[in-house]
């Protein structure tokens, strides 16, 4: 598969809430190629400490060769990358992995937990160019408000309709995402496409399994190359017997694919 | 005037390569992976991925924990064995005029030796290096590369049965690498390399775990560079067969330190992760030195620093 190693200038940075951050970056390359699903390995800085590229989902593409990615803080890698400036450089690596695959469902569901919402927004974009609004329905699941208020805002913004669970019920249903699921009734066949924590991830899995709804994961594990060299994200197949790779055979997998643990 | 490229060939046994730069094994994957992002005939050489004679499944995951300027591996010698590694990875590489070099694993001498004959079969294949110092996996690795008659007789097992350059692919984790060394040489090694990882680990603290699910891994990348620098010295004062430095190299300078201490070439690891075009910049880095420092050729660099 190609990748292109860019040095991405800083466009535009957002701080969405709190810890979440949204950058553009100009990775002309990059952004012609990528596929909702698809993922960068970004280098926090020049040095040596943090040393390994850290991976991201891709976020959003835009004319002019923009990428974005949306991302939370957790360590000394994302903050060093949240202190980059307009003007300055990112060292993007991308587009890598193996991304959603949208095929002729009637409906779409599109299930994010917390930050898992950052590539489903690129998603919808795709599947609105051959997809009636109606049949894409976007169900966010995060701890607060905060979290989710303005990226929920954004698919509302598309047309989509979005229905949200927080687990301090400052917004939306009080409770998981999966409480958004169950509910649901559909005759028609139903694509869900799920990224976010694994417990989530799982549980997502599990209740579109019950309902004979097909699903995809993006799964997320630590990761040193991204590219399929080393070999260190590996990932349990669903029959025990050896395993994938997320960098190469996903991120995004078949639920039925993996093993559940 | 543009100055003339300096010349930086260097041999190994009767291996001939234009310039002193490989990729290690088990960060290069078997060289297709890094295809749209490297120039791979720009390269010395390629060195894929540890061979076994069977597919290996690897260790649980967790796999890698990040480091000080560093990163823990257990990877367990995950490949896809001999027979795929011919028929799906052999072909990529054969459209690649770089040297090929397969590096190859294995619990028992009989089987280096078998996969040291089949793979001298294969014209492509212009050199073995031979890991006998893995410390990932519980059995074989370790016992072949921390003593020394076990590694003579693996040695000597694969050149018995090869007939081009056998590489002997060194464990920094013993007490007298030196000593590893002059066994190797003996038992009929063309060259050795080193190091290897280094064996180490880490814990989370909130989860009170190994970061590993096999608790121990092996260090690469820029922490273990002095380690790997003082061992190449240490095996160059001792051993009249080539010298491979590899550990932590980052930077043309790093190599350039490798080969000041006595190293003929090196090999880059864990940085094709961080910076996949580094091996090229570092082909590029090594030259100018030597134009820069009127230098004919590797051999006026080789080893300077130990000169009295
Ligand atoms: C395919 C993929 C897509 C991702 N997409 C996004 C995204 O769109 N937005 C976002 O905010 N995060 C995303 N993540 C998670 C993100 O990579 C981590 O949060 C980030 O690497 C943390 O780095 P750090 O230095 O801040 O944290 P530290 O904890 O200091 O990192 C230490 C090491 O652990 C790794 N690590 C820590 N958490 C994770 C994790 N959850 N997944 C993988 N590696 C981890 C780091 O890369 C680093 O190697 C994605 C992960 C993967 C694998
Ligand atoms: C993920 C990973 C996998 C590796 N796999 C192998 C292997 O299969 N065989 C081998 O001889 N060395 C293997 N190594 C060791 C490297 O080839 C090299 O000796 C070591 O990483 C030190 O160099 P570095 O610091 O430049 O990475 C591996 C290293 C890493 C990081
Ligand atoms: S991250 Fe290196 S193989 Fe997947």
């Amino acid at each position: 598969m190609q990748a292109y190693q860019q040095k991405a200038e800083v466009v535009s940075t957002e701080k969405v809430t709190g810890d979440i951050y949204r950058f553009t970056v100009k990775a002309p390359d990059i952004a012609a190629d990528a596929r909702p699903g698809q993922f960068v390995m970004v280098r926090a800085g020049d040095g040596l400490d943090p040393l390994l590229r850290r991976p991201f989902s891709i976020h959003q593409v835009a004319e002019g060769g923009l990428v974005q990615i949306l991302f939370k803080v957790i360590g000394k890698g994302t903050q060093a990358i949240a202190g980059l400036q307009v003007g300055q450089h990112m060292d993007v690596l991308g587009p890598l992995g193996r991304g959603f695959v949208h095929n002729t469902m009637q409906e779409h569901y599109l299930v994010g937990g917390g930050i898992g919402v950052a590539p489903l927004l690129f998603l919808a974009k795709q599947l609105l160019k051959k997809n009636e609004p109606s049949a894409i329905r976007v169900l966010l699941g995060a701890g607060t408000k905060a979290e989710i208020s303005t990226l929920a805002d954004d698919f509302e913004n598309m047309g989509l309709g979005v229905q949200v669970s927080t687990e301090d019920g400052s917004l939306g249903k009080p409770g998981l995402v999966t409480d958004l699921m169950v509910p649901l009734q559909n005759e028609n066949k139903v694509m869900v496409y799920t990224c976010g924590p694994y417990p989530m991830l799982r549980a997502v899995a599990g209740v579109s399994s019950d309902k004979g709804w097909a699903c995809q994961v993006s799964l997320e594990t630590i990761m040193a190359c991204g590219l399929g060299a080393c070999l260190g994200c590996a990932v349990l197949r669903a029959d025990m017997n050896g395993y994938v790779h997320v960098c190469k055979d996903g991120p995004v997998f078949d639920a039925d694919d993996v093993a559940w643990l | 005037m543009a100055l003339e490229e300096p010349d930086m060939k260097i041999s190994i046994g009767s291996l001939r390569l234009r310039n002193p730069v490989m990729t290690a094994s088990g960060t290069f994957g078997y060289g297709e992976e890094y295809g749209s992002l490297v120039n791979l005939h720009r390269l010395g050489a390629i060195i894929v991925k540890g061979i076994s004679l069977l597919p290996r499944q690897g260790t649980p995951p967790p796999r890698i924990a990040e480091t000080a300027c560093g990163m823990l591996n257990a990877i367990g010698l995950e490949n896809v064995g001999l027979e795929r590694f011919l028929s799906e990875k052999l072909p990529f590489l054969q459209g690649i005029s770089t040297p090929l070099i397969v590096n190859i694993l294995g619990d028992t001498v009989q089987d280096y030796e078998q996969l040291a004959a089949r793979l001298n079969e294969e014209e492509k294949v212009a050199a073995l290096e031979v890991n006998i110092s893995c410390p990932n996996v519980k059995q074989g690795g370790v016992a072949f590369g921390t003593d020394p008659g076990m590694a003579h007789a693996v040695t000597k097992g694969v050149r018995q049965h090869f007939s081009r350059p056998v590489i002997v692919k060194l464990s920094p984790n013993v007490t007298d690498i030196s000593e590893i060394a002059g066994a190797v040489e003996e038992a009929g090694a063309d060259a050795v390399s080193l190091i290897n990882t280094v064996l180490g680990m880490a814990i989370d603290i909130e989860s009170c775990r190994p970061k590993l699910a096999n608790i121990f891994g092996g260090l690469s990348g820029p922490a273990i560079k002095p380690i790997g620098l003082r061992m190449v010295w240490q095996v160059a004062e001792c051993v009249s067969i080539p010298v491979i430095g590899i550990g932590g190299i980052t930077t043309p300078e790093d190599a350039i330190e490798y080969i000041l201490a006595g190293a003929c070439a090196v090999q880059v690891g864990t940085t094709n992760f961080i910076n996949p075009k580094a091996s090229e910049e570092i082909i590029q880095g090594i030259g100018a030195y030597l134009t820069e420092h009127s230098m004919a050729s590797m051999q006026d660099l080789i080893g300077r620093a130990r000169r009295v």
